[in-house]
């Protein structure tokens, strides 16, 4: 019942979010804010009490929906959906909080929306039955099309689409799989049903079962997003407005990396292993390309946007290692980056509602003017390019350690990855920071609201860094990943 | 004929008797709230009517009709959108036309030629049905005399009905002259018995393709579509894009599985082709369009394209994702003809992209329906649409049309993209200092009242939609 509650409190609270609008935007976003750290609260009150219990699945949760299909309200919660949960609470509150004044106008519905796509993002971490996967992948583009589509930048509609459109495509080859799999189930058992559990043990032949798990790969990859399918994301990323851009870097590449834990590697283990050398490659072409355009850019959220790239290529490297290291490497890659990435996001989108230029030629010295907003993003930036101390680090180190058991080519050039990190992260602080400063900006620096945002930031990352113990606890009980 | 012959056919009756009733109405006096409520009641009563044909099913009138469950479905479902469209019809009228009663004549008219389709197993009847259909449209398409587009729209559809009615008609010849049969069951017997098709029966079945393509608006007969969508009123548009074409789909099936379609290759790979190029060609030239009438229409060819490929899927499945796919096509599309006609003013239809520039900001109540009715379209969770298309492609899946289902994958995406534009379009905020000329839309209070049920009801049907497949599963009893 919790887990439905889970769900409910913020589609309910985005309804409730957007009526209030008319009367007051201020009620709007309590609103907003309220439901989410409720939501919060709930799933810390979980992670607190619950893993000390031990057991693969904390909450499950089961009543007929379709029944004719087969399909139910299925809904289960491991410590893989449980972290994820508590990341997805914790950014969508930060995206409301620093939406508080950058959005100024249709406030009502940009709630909604935003609430309505973390919806669906929860939904997706927590079903457990395909259709209603298939459901929530599909509820939380529309809202995610609007926030781009309506509260970004210049070129806001061609991103809009493109980010439609390419998930839209991979999603529809996702549900292909999905039926082909509930047909060939069906055929061998008799019976029909999406049921996640059910579906784990479907005895087909190894040529079709890599087919569909091709067909759901594609959706997952789009997501992430790996190499060839990651043009929209730059796009998406520089035009969304900044709440936008850290849904999305923190959560929804997240859905697809989740995608492939969840449904991928238990569901086709041997189509899995069959395909995965050249998944990993995929991954390391990714980190390293990601890592190289990053460098080029010269757009401060396009750079931002292109390292998301490269560091989920090190997530599509550990999943496809077979290794615990590795998956403990990958979870807290997942939740690492999404902190760090957000949070560099929504210092980008402070300098731009400061000095409105992303181009990171025309900024330089600021360091002299905003030391607080410098100092955190010089965090956030050690973060992304891996230094100890820092929870992306841990991601990194754990998950080479298991990739170097899997594939040792692999794992050297995905090393060198790291090495492209360090230019681009180090590029960011020289370019915007230090060096010469160009214009004569008189700037404020970080206000109490950023300020609160950016400390819980800073706070999570070092705790993951520093003591990522409770966070690889939780997930070496998710033993249902590693099979 | 009997009384249970008379009960069975009870919906159809009270239809007709209404019109000739309501003709004597306008006889005696014109009065439009008069007429209009009279056909409101017609449409009620032969809904209602259809309750006491349920007890005596299956039930045929031979040769000519058969009223099973199958067919009592779609009666119910054509009199309900015919009863959708009338209500729409009212403030549309009012505001336009001096002479509006007829109208209420020709409406019912057609739409017992769509009733008649529905029943039809025997090619008499088909024809029969088609004509009315068919002739009361001319009427339709035409009757805002004063525009422009009006005239040339209802001379269009005359010419190219007419054609393909004389096709349609040559090709029962053909098929006639070799199985010496008109009805469909007696057709599939004899070519049963031959065990293959002659070539004069596969060209009489051509021919009849043509006829029945015509109506159904598919590749390559589907030229006069865009025209017609263009010209015709508002309402009437709505009736030929779901009660039209939905009739004569249920014919087709019907026709189809009596000659057991499924077994002749040949059949089968015309449709295929047919239902790929129609998926093709209605998207790629909706992509093309500025004007929302015309992107309906060739999206609406695109649709019967996804219909197509689970009328190929030869299997169970694929007969109620056709009619659950027809239930949420009827709402979409009335649905979407709706906003069109609420947001049209008296002096001109919204029809034009620009019309719609901004329009969540001015009248968020009816874009947010329109967004509902073109997520629909396009197959958004949410939305009956949703699960319509969801539906084909398990057909699909079931049948194991790949190739048909890759295509329809392709075509989906392409069809993601004009209607994500025109929500886009909506949701447009006016640049600052910009002044824009808007249409002022009437804004009837029906009308308004209509949508908002319209639109629960898609909700309603893709948040929950056990009750209607359900529904659908016992009623797909066909008398073969």
């Amino acid at each position: 019942m919790i887990l439905l509650l889970l769900i409910l409190i913020p589609l309910v609270g985005g309804l409730l979010s957007w009526i209030a609008a008319s009367r007051s935007a201020l009620w709007s976003r309590c609103i907003a804010l309220g439901c989410l750290l409720i939501n919060l609260v709930i799933v810390f009150q979980i992670w607190a009490t619950k893993p000390a219990a031990g057991g693969k699945w904390l909450y499950q949760f089961k009543a007929a929906w379709v029944p004719h299909f087969g399909i139910s309200l299925n809904l289960a919660m491991d410590g893989l959906s449980l972290l994820m949960l508590v990341l997805t609470f914790f950014l969508g509150a930060l995206s409301v909080l620093i939406s508080w004044k950058e959005i100024n106008y249709r406030v009502g519905f940009f709630h909604f929306n935003l609430l309505f796509a973390l919806t669906g993002i929860t939904g997706v971490f927590l079903t457990m039955d395909l259709f209603l996967f298939y459901f929530f992948w599909e509820m939380m583009l529309i809202p995610m099309y609007f926030l781009i589509g309506i509260w970004g930048h210049a070129n806001r509609e061609y991103a809009a689409n493109k980010f439609f459109i390419f998930t839209q495509a991979g999603g529809l080859l996702m549900l292909l799989a999905i039926l082909a799999l509930y047909f060939i189930h069906g055929a061998n058992t008799g019976v029909y049903t999406y049921d996640y559990f059910a579906l784990l043990h479907t005895p087909m032949q190894q040529e079709t079962a890599r087919w569909l798990m091709l067909g759901f790969l594609t959706a997952f990859l789009v997501k992430l997003p790996a190499v060839p399918f990651h043009t929209w994301l730059p796009d998406a990323h520089t035009e969304a407005p900044t709440a936008g851009s850290v849904v999305l870097a923190g959560l929804l590449l997240k859905t697809g990396a989740y995608g492939i834990l969840r449904l991928v590697l238990p569901l086709f283990p041997e189509a899995s292993l069959h395909f995965a050398p050249w998944i990993m490659l995929l991954g390391v072409l990714g980190i390293i390309y990601g890592g190289m355009l990053a460098y080029a850019q010269t757009d401060l959220k396009r750079l931002i946007a292109y390292t998301s790239v490269s560091h989920m290529g090190f997530v599509l490297v550990g999943a496809f290692s077979f290794n615990p290291l590795a998956y403990e490497g990958v979870v807290m890659q997942m939740i690492a980056h999404g902190i760090s990435t957000g949070a560099l996001f929504i210092i980008a989108g402070a300098l731009y509602e400061r000095i409105h230029t992303r181009n990171i030629q025309e900024m330089g010295g600021l360091w002299s003017k905003v030391p607080v907003m410098g100092s955190a993003a010089m965090i956030f930036v050690m973060g992304s390019l891996g230094l100890p101390g820092l929870g992306n680090f841990v991601a990194e180190f754990l998950i080479l350690l298991g990739s170097w058991q899997a594939n040792r080519w692999i794992t050297v050039f995905a090393a060198i990855g790291l090495v492209v990190a360090t230019a681009y992260s180090l590029r960011i602080m020289q370019k915007v920071f230090f060096g010469p400063s160009h214009g004569q900006h008189v700037l404020p620096d970080l206000n109490k609201r950023e300020l609160v945002i950016i400390v819980a930031l800073v706070m999570a990352i070092l705790l993951l860094g520093l003591y990522p113990q409770p966070v690889l606890n939780t997930t070496q009980k998710t033993d249902y990943v590693v099979r | 004929m009997s009384f249970a012959d008379f009960i069975s056919l009870g919906p159809l009756i009270t239809l007709f008797t209404a019109v000739v009733i309501s003709m004597l109405l306008i006889a005696i006096k014109r009065n439009h709230r008069i007429t209009y409520a009279f056909s409101l009641l017609a449409y009620l009563m032969a809904l209602t009517a259809i309750i006491p044909a349920m007890l005596y099913i299956p039930h045929t009138v031979p040769p000519l009709l058969v009223v099973d469950e199958f067919s009592l479905f779609n009666t119910g479902l054509v009199l309900a959108a015919g009863f959708i469209i009338l209500l729409l019809s009212y403030n549309y009228f009012e505001e336009r036309e001096e002479r509006k009663e007829e109208y209420y004549l020709l409406l019912p008219l057609a739409t017992t030629g769509a009733l008649v389709l529905v029943v039809s197993r025997h090619f008499m009847s088909l024809f029969l049905g088609l004509e009315i259909l068919s002739i009361s449209l001319y009427g339709l398409i035409a009757y805002l005399r004063a525009r422009e587009r009006s005239d040339e729209a209802g001379i269009k559809y005359l010419i190219l009905a007419a054609l393909s009615s004389a096709f349609l008609l040559f090709g029962m010849a053909l098929v006639y002259a070799f199985t010496g049969h008109m009805d469909f069951p007696g057709i599939g017997a004899a070519l049963r018995q031959a065990g293959y098709i002659p070539v004069t029966v596969l060209a009489g079945f051509g021919m009849m393709l043509i006829g029945i393509g015509f109506k159904l608006g598919i590749v390559p007969f589907h030229m006069w579509a865009p025209d017609i969508y263009e010209g015709a009123p508002l309402p009437v548009a709505a009736f030929i894009a779901t009660i039209s074409k939905g009739g004569m789909l249920v014919v087709l099936i019907r026709f189809y599985l009596d000659i057991h379609g499924n077994d002749y290759t040949m059949i089968w790979w015309m449709l295929a082709i047919i239902a790929v190029a129609s998926m093709f060609v209605g998207n790629w030239l909706a992509l093309m369009q500025q004007n929302i009438k015309r992107i309906l229409a060739y999206s609406s060819i695109a649709h019967m394209g996804y219909i197509l490929v689970a009328f190929l899927s030869g299997v169970q499945t694929g007969l109620e994702a056709i009619s659950f796919y027809l239930v949420a096509y009827f709402i979409t599309s009335i649905g979407a003809f709706g906003v069109l006609i609420v947001m049209s003013s008296s002096i001109q239809d919204a029809e034009t992209l620009h019309d719609y520039s901004g329009m969540f900001w001015r009248y968020p109540w009816v874009a947010t329906v329109f967004t509902a009715m073109l997520l629909s379209l396009a197959g958004i969770p949410l939305t009956a649409g949703f699960i319509g298309k969801f539906y084909i492609v398990m057909a699909g899946v079931n049948g194991h049309m790949w190739f048909l289902l890759f295509m329809l994958v392709i075509n989906s995406v392409i069809g993601l993209y004009y209607y994500i534009r025109i929500i886009a379009m909506m949701f447009k905020t006016p640049a600052t200092g910009e002044e824009l000329t808007y249409i002022k839309p009437s804004l009837p209070v029906a009308g308004n009242i209509t949508l908002m049920l319209l639109t629960l009801v898609l909700i309603g049907l893709g948040v929950y939609p056990t009750a209607m497949m359900q529904l659908i599963q016992q009623m797909m009893k066909i008398i073969v």
